[in-house]
């Protein structure tokens, strides 16, 4: 048995051996068709489109007509477009200064505190839940006239805020109603980060008779930055497309306080049928995201770790 | 590690724990504010309790009150078609997750353990479309699904997400790039094919980077509002987020539908709240891979 066997078992050895070199193209392009549709139809083909599209006067009915820059002339003469910027920029700046700021701090505490899952787990809960039932809900707890949030502020003796209402308040409450979703995790990323700094610089820190503040601005900081650069990448990429939060609370009032970029390609294209217009648009917001991540990693010189 | 007790450590905890309480306390005002009646809220705005206690809101919400009830509880005549909702989330967030989850292994094994001429090029190409941020291919998918004829249907909102996203790819590929080669080669020289490997070997010992990706996928798919926003207007194509954002400017003059606002929020987070007590550990544990590597 065993003698009429063995030779069979070798034949097929070998030529398993010697079919392994050769390419397996054809089960991995199998394998990637579905994703390879995918990508071609929904991903490449609509960034080419977006973009021919940003140089046509299109309103879905018709069809595209070419029409240069126009769009983009346009645009620089558009004052609810600039204020649109600057809107978007103002809740940038706030929402990624609360969040990164008390992100570090509170990624700080629990790594000095606890491993705890529980904790950690509660904070990272608003990060879960949809984007319109946050916004209702603090919708509903900033009311003016019925919501929690007035009613300590009025018991305290403070005069009452209209959070959503006035102009002066919009953007940094809708900016503030964000951080507190994206607060834990912010947090936890940097919570990642953190375990990767070695316990050894920790301890020869505390026997060189460091305390914990100057432990943090000398070792826990300067070490992080890599991880900061990520983490401010990834916030500011999603901050700057702020949408649900805006379109559910406020709707871009009052007046144009708080009429972000993204709302307001939206409304062009869906609610005037101004498409090439509102693809030129979100061509502009393309080349700020990539501007922006481009500057970050620049300035926080992303590539180099002071670990080593 | 030192665990003398100081003011410092002390202070640090009060910290903590606020943080803690101002993450947890608002999701328990939804809960109050759900159980409370419309006309008691005015009244009780302080009241850690729910307002003179009552399911109306709930009753209202899963459309079990007439709409006189719902009317006179301060509700809008109108009724929600809130099954209608909740089944379309639930099949669109499954069907996105089934599908991403499957296409996206299948191409990150082709991308990991096959050998083929290109493949990191293409690798790189697939993880490209990271840097395009959604809006840029919103509108123009809109257009794709609108001439597919798609417009207002469940197909049209998964089919964008149904069969790949970069950041999917990329996280199993992560995955079956630890896996030890001798794996597939032992399964070569028994003559197996890299489709009967992936299915019947490469795929069970990933269960858990499976599971973790999924429940990702899921919530996402089920939290997302603008893709939805754009495709899905009409009834019976309207997703739970989509019909909550409408739920809200759908109350009549005077006072919103607080209660049964709060109350459909509440239902509306449900599904993600179970998942995440049951798999809460996978989803935190994923979130330093999905940042930092």
């Amino acid at each position: 048995m065993t003698a009429t066997a063995t030779p069979a078992v070798k034949a097929t050895t070998a030529t398993a051996v010697a079919r392994r070199p050769r390419t397996q193209l054809w089960p991995a392009l199998g394998m990637i068709a579905p994703a390879a549709l995918g990508f071609l139809v929904f991903y490449l083909y609509p960034t080419l489109r977006g973009a021919y599209l940003s140089l046509t006067e299109y309103n879905v009915l018709g069809s595209p007509v070419f029409v240069g820059l126009r769009n983009y002339v346009d645009m620089a003469q558009d004052e609810v477009f600039w204020n649109a910027i600057r809107v978007t920029l103002l809740y940038v700046v706030l929402n990624i200064g609360f969040q990164t700021v008390l992100a570090v701090g509170l990624a700080v505490l629990m790594h000095r505190l606890t491993k705890s899952v529980l904790i950690r787990g509660s904070l990272l809960l608003p990060y879960l839940i949809a984007n319109v039932v946050v916004a209702l809900l603090w919708y509903w707890m900033l009311d003016y006239n019925i919501g929690i949030v007035n009613a300590v502020i009025d018991a305290v003796g403070l005069p009452k805020v209209a959070f959503f209402g006035d102009e002066a308040w919009t953007v940094a409450t809708i900016a503030g109603v964000n951080t507190w979703r994206h607060l834990g995790y912010t947090a936890l990323l940097v919570f990642a980060g953190l375990q990767m700094i070695p316990a050894s610089i920790y301890e020869a820190a505390a026997v060189d008779g460091a305390g914990e503040w100057r432990t943090f601005w000398r070792i826990t900081l300067p070490l992080l930055r890599p991880v900061l650069v990520l983490v401010l990448v990834i916030t500011v990429t999603g901050a700057f497309q702020v949408f649900d939060t805006v379109a559910v609370t406020t709707a871009g009032g009052p007046g144009n306080a708080s009429r972000v970029l993204q709302l307001y390609i939206y409304e062009q294209a869906f609610a005037r049928g101004h498409f090439g217009y509102a693809s030129a648009m979100s061509v502009v917001l393309f080349l700020i995201l990539a501007g922006a991540a481009f500057a970050q990693m620049r300035l926080l010189r992303a590539g180099e770790s002071d670990l080593s | 590690m030192r665990t003398r007790i100081t003011w410092g450590r002390v202070l640090a905890w009060v910290v903590l724990w606020f943080f803690v309480l101002a993450t947890v306390l608002p999701f328990y005002w939804m809960l109050r504010t759900a159980l409370s009646d419309n006309h008691a809220l005015a009244a009780q705005s302080f009241s850690l309790l729910p307002a003179d206690l009552t399911f109306g809101p709930f009753e209202r919400v899963l459309g079990l009150a007439t709409p006189e009830e719902a009317m006179a509880e301060g509700g809008s005549g109108a009724s929600l078609s809130f099954w209608l909702y909740l089944r379309n989330s639930l099949v669109v967030a499954t069907a996105v997750t089934v599908g991403q989850v499957l296409f996206s292994s299948m191409a990150a094994y082709a991308f990991s353990r096959l050998t083929w001429p290109g493949r990191d090029v293409w690798f790189g190409v697939f993880l490209g479309a990271l840097l395009v941020p959604p809006i840029f291919t919103a509108l123009p998918n809109f257009l794709t699904i609108k001439s597919l004829g798609l417009l207002n249907t469940l197909p049209g909102i998964m089919l964008p997400s149904l069969f790949m996203t970069p950041f999917a790819i990329f996280f199993m590929r992560q995955f079956f790039l630890g896996i030890p080669k001798e794996i597939d080669e032992a399964a070569m020289i028994d003559g197996a094919q890299p489709w009967r490997i992936f299915f019947r070997i490469i795929l069970p010992i990933s269960a858990a980077p499976v599971t973790t990706l999924g429940i990702l996928t899921f919530i996402n798919t089920w939290n997302d509002y603008f893709w939805p926003l754009l495709v899905g207007q009409t009834e019976e194509s309207k997703v739970l987020t989509v019909a909550l954002g409408v739920f809200r400017s759908q109350t009549p003059q005077g006072a919103p539908d607080w209660a049964g606002l709060m109350a459909a929020s509440l239902v509306a987070a449900l599904p993600i709240v179970i998942l995440y007590a049951v798999f809460g550990r996978r989803v935190i544990n994923s979130i330093g891979f999905s940042g930092i590597k």
